[in-house]
């Protein structure tokens, strides 16, 4: 009774990840459409894609993009990192709950409010805003995505391990590099590429935080948008899409294969014994 | 304990402070601010409020400036002749249906999933998460596309014959497609807790209720869901708190009478320019939903820190 | 539970244990049968061509190693699982197709199975809920099955907040509370200490006799079903291999794979050298030259090989060589000795390297041993000690 799918479960799979998928692809096939009306069909063309590579705004933007997210993940993985550790490690401290609370509030936070309140921060210190703005802000609320992370894989760690290179003289911090950190590094790397995703999506914090000089993609997108529906556009969508599809299917499939020659390993040791 | 004698170190000490300082300074302040703003009266200045606390000028200055801060703007905000109020009960509300059909959509999905064969759930999940990879404004955009009138659910329709050409259905620009919008986009997000709550349940509690006489759809109302409720509470709440300050959606989806707060704030802030009263409206906004966050926070506290 | 009636029900059991034998009347009626049942999994074969009865009242246990499918046998009971072929029936009725929730078996999970968000009460209550049983009569029936796990006072705990002891016992009265046909015990002890579990094996034998019940119990822990059961099946690859009450198991072994599985046994490869009625003579490898006998009917041939299977404690190691002619003797030097306290394993080394273990129990608090490493010592036993063992 147990093993198996009924016919309920596969039909909601399905009409869930059809509800899923259907708008993305739509959105791919009509960005190869010769007509300029996106929804009318006028045969293959690659001409968007062209016109997308002679677009410098939107080239401009998504460089700015790139480095702000790339700057982004980098130093909310270190933070976030820190974060979890504190809070997975520390038990009790002056102000934890204050802390905690700050770790995981931005998470649910609706980012006008968020958006807002860096804003007049900046302003208040008098900070100039720009690339600068945006990065700081983007840290901000990304090391929490990375600190949740991590600290679930954090609780499944057994002590013990780091205990043993403690015991066996190991100083504690190095304990961490050469012990800890290698063990929750694919916790690590997939904060990173939360962090990495979620400032390349921002629109909204972004467009508070942002000043002149500095318009991201997802900003430019946006303006472009709000004037219309165009296949340039979804062209800009569509190397996204594939940028990303590509990046998680050669993570998960370097993962699948990691854990199927860590299993083959175990089989050999486990049949020379 | 050897790992509490690493207390002292310093090591320590600098991993709990960097991003504690960090999260003070970029998070907890400028809510201070905003509220210390919301206090504030609008000015043609740089930047544009008053007062502005500046200690430069001297003590009784700072002290005159307390003076100045009123209530107004909240007086403003609360009173009923503006749509602000308006714009919280609909957001509210808007929310609220959109989390409940997240929970009617979503559930049977991850269901599905936690009871699909071992082998095929990482799959499985990949494909629900990877929706989520891809941006945000990329997902709500494909929606433009699919239900403007002359998009392509209506060219399906009409085609099918099920509406006549001269009489398309107009969803765009409604409250209908701030749902549709809403759903698609939050769905990762209502799945996931769900999912990783129906996995964990031991199957062999099922067969237990069985054994002793309880048919399987019974079964599920007794067993099944008590149990999956803290993954409803984390999946309504995670899809509830960001949908009721959402903007993106209502702005691109939405009609010019879809009232959301979060369209209210950044209409406030952009185009009237008015700071003060932008900062009430996200004040405000933060004590509606002060106790989702806390309740939220805790539920994940216990979730992630285990017991 | 007063211990007024804890006596009366000790009477009771003495007397109804040593008379039940309802497997030897050809008139009783089985409570359930397995009729050449077979279950696959895939390519699998957990369960081949198995016919077995099983009568009321009858405490049976199911042993063998994991993934001998005894648990697979037990689960199509439960209805957890169809079988592929065959039937099985429970008091007469078919149940090949009867869902578990319309069965009239309970069954105690292995993992318990206690519903994490209902109270100790709920629990025992829930399936007498099922059964819309009417509200009074359902507390009267939990308060009993409180009373008899006594956990009287722990009614209104969660399943969290118990010890494993008593987890196990609310998961007992829980699957007791609706009166089943059958009570299915899947390694209902294995999560206990080693004393807790003894201490409750006495405890579900006196619940069966009270309650009058079947109990079906599925075990890999041989000690186990030798304390509780009535009779056991011993299981291999999906088939019985014997069933049989536990001194019959022990005793008078079918198979080398019974001798060894159950108990500890010294088994000697042996050729048969002479037939008599009623007495096997057998010359050992391990003993060339030697006349062993053992006064048992042999299926087996002069000359044909087969295994003599010793139990440890019917062996005696001594010095001098025994007296009385009749008993086997073999030679030997002390390999090892294991002290246990009650008990002292010597593991003796035959002419030709094989070792044989025998037990000794120490009866006098000696200080020195007078046996000890490397001395040469007689190994003797009584022609009834040994099983021939032709499979």
């Amino acid at each position: 009774m147990r093993k198996g799918l009924s016919w309920f479960n596969v039909t909601s799979i399905a009409l869930g990840f059809a509800f899923l998928y259907i708008p993305i692809v739509l959105l791919v096939i009509y960005s190869f459409n010769a007509s300029r009306l996106v929804t009318v069909w006028a045969g293959f063309s690659t001409h968007w894609y062209w016109q997308l590579f002679q677009n410098e705004q939107l080239l401009d933007a998504a460089w700015v993009t790139l480095r702000v997210a790339f700057l982004t993940a980098t130093v909310a993985t270190v933070l976030g990192t820190m974060a979890a550790i504190t809070l997975t490690r520390y038990g009790r401290f002056l102000g934890r709950t204050l802390f905690s609370g700050m770790v995981y509030a931005p998470l649910v936070m609706p980012e006008v409010i968020t958006g807002l309140s860096l804003l007049l921060l900046f302003v208040a210190v008098g900070l100039d805003r720009g690339f600068w703005t945006i990065t700081l802000a983007h840290i901000t609320f990304t090391l929490c995505f990375v600190s949740v992370v991590v600290q679930s894989r954090l609780v499944t760690f057994d002590r013990s391990l780091e205990e043993a290179a403690l015991d066996l003289g190991c100083t504690p911090f190095r304990t961490f590099f050469v012990i800890t950190l290698p063990i929750i590094l694919p916790a690590v790397v997939s904060g990173w590429m939360l962090a990495f995703t979620l400032s390349l999506d921002d629109l909204v914090i972004a467009s508070f935080t942002t000043g002149p000089g500095a318009t991201t993609l997802p900003m430019r997108i946006y303006s472009q948008v709000r004037l219309g529906v165009t296949p340039e556009i979804n062209a800009a969508c569509t190397i996204l899409i594939a940028i990303v599809t590509v990046v998680v299917i050669i993570a998960s499939v370097m993962t699948k294969r990691q854990e199927m020659e860590r299993q083959k390993a175990e089989r050999m040791a486990a049949a020379e014994a | 304990m050897a790992v509490k004698s690493g207390a002292r170190s310093s090591g320590r000490w600098l991993v709990v402070t960097i991003p504690y300082l960090w999260l003070l300074a970029l998070f907890l302040v400028p809510f201070l601010i905003v509220f210390k703003i919301s206090l504030s009266q609008d000015a043609i200045a740089q930047p544009p409020y008053l007062p502005t606390f500046d200690l430069s000028e001297g003590w009784a200055a700072f002290k005159d400036a307390f003076g100045e801060l009123s209530f107004e703007n909240y007086g403003y905000v609360l009173s009923w002749d503006n749509e602000f109020i308006e714009a919280y009960g609909s957001s509210l509300w808007i929310a609220g249906i959109s989390t409940i059909l997240l929970l009617l959509v979503g559930y049977p999905i991850a269901y599905g999933m936690a009871r699909a064969p071992k082998s095929i759930r990482p799959t499985l999940l990949m494909l629900v998460i990877l929706p989520f990879w891809t941006s945000f404004l990329i997902r709500v955009y494909a929606w433009i596309g699919i239900l403007s009138p002359e998009g392509l659910l209506n060219q399906l329709l009409i085609a099918l014959g099920i509406i006549s050409p001269d009489a398309p259905l107009q969803i765009l620009a409604t409250d209908t497609a701030v749902y549709i919008g809403i759903v698609y986009s939050y769905l990762p997000f209502m799945i996931l807790p769900l999912y990783s709550a129906l996995e964990k349940m031991d199957e062999t509690l099922l067969e237990a209720a069985a054994d002793l006489g309880c048919p399987p759809f019974a079964a599920f109302w007794k067993i099944t869901w008590p149990l999956s409720l803290p993954g409803v509470f984390a999946g309504c709440l995670l899809c509830f708190i960001p949908a009721v300050g959402e903007f993106v959606i209502p702005d691109l989806l939405g009609g010019s009478d879809t009232l959301m707060i979060g369209k209210v704030l950044w209409t406030e802030f952009s185009v009237n320019r008015s700071w003060t009263v932008s900062s009430a409206v996200a004040v405000l906004l933060l004590m509606v939903l002060v106790i989702p966050i806390v309740f939220y926070q805790n539920l994940q506290a216990r979730e992630v820190e285990g017991r | 539970m007063s211990t007024g009636v804890a006596e009366k029900t000790q009477k009771t059991v003495g007397g109804i244990r040593r008379t039940f034998a309802p497997w030897n009347d050809p008139q009783a009626v089985p409570l359930i049968r397995y009729q050449n049942v077979t279950k696959r999994f895939g390519e699998f074969t957990a369960v081949d061509n198995l016919s077995l009865d099983i009568y009321e009242r009858e405490f049976f246990a199911l042993l063998g190693p994991s993934g001998c499918g005894k648990t697979t046998l037990m689960r199509m009971l439960a209805g957890f699982e169809e079988p592929t072929e065959g039937q099985i029936t429970l008091a007469g009725q078919d149940l090949v197709g009867t869902p578990p929730y319309k069965r009239q078996t309970n069954m105690m999970f292995q993992s318990y199975a206690l519903f994490p968000h209902m109270s100790v009460w709920d629990n025992i209550a829930f399936g007498l809920r099922q059964d819309r049983m009417e509200k009074g009569a359902v507390a009267a029936r939990v308060e009993e099955m409180l009373k008899l796990v006594k956990l009287e006072k722990f009614a209104k705990r969660k399943p969290h907040q118990l010890s494993g002891g008593q987890r196990q016992r609310v998961a007992l009265a829980r699957s007791l509370a609706k009166r089943p046909k059958v009570l299915l015990l899947d390694e209902p002890l294995g999560a206990l200490d080693k004393k807790l579990r003894e201490e409750t094996q006495f405890e579900l034998m006196d619940i069966q006799m009270e309650l009058g019940m079947t109990f079906l119990i599925v075990t890999h822990d041989q000690e186990e079903a030798m304390t509780v059961a009535d009779r056991i099946a011993v299981m291999n690859h999906g088939k019985l291999v014997q069933v049989a009450p536990p001194a019959v198991i022990y005793e008078q072994p079918n198979s080398r794979y019974v001798a060894d599985f159950v108990g500890d046994v010294n088994i000697l490869d042996a050729k048969v050298t002479a037939l008599a009625p009623g007495l096997v003579t057998l010359e050992a490898e391990a003993a060339p030259g030697m006349k062993l006998t053992a006064t048992q009917e042999c299926e087996a041939k002069v000359g044909e090989s087969v295994a003599l299977a010793l139990r440890p404690e019917k062996l005696r190691v001594e010095l001098d060589p025994p007296a009385d002619p009749n008993v086997n003797c073999l030679t030997g030097t002390i390999w090892d000795i294991g002290y246990l306290g009650d008990l002292s394993i010597y593991h003796v080394e035959l002419p030709n390297g094989t070792r044989v273990k025998a037990a000794k129990p120490n009866l006098t608090r000696m200080v020195e041993r007078p046996i000890t490493w490397e001395d040469k010592v007689y190994v003797s036993f009584t022609p009834d000690a040994g099983v021939i063992l032709t499979r």
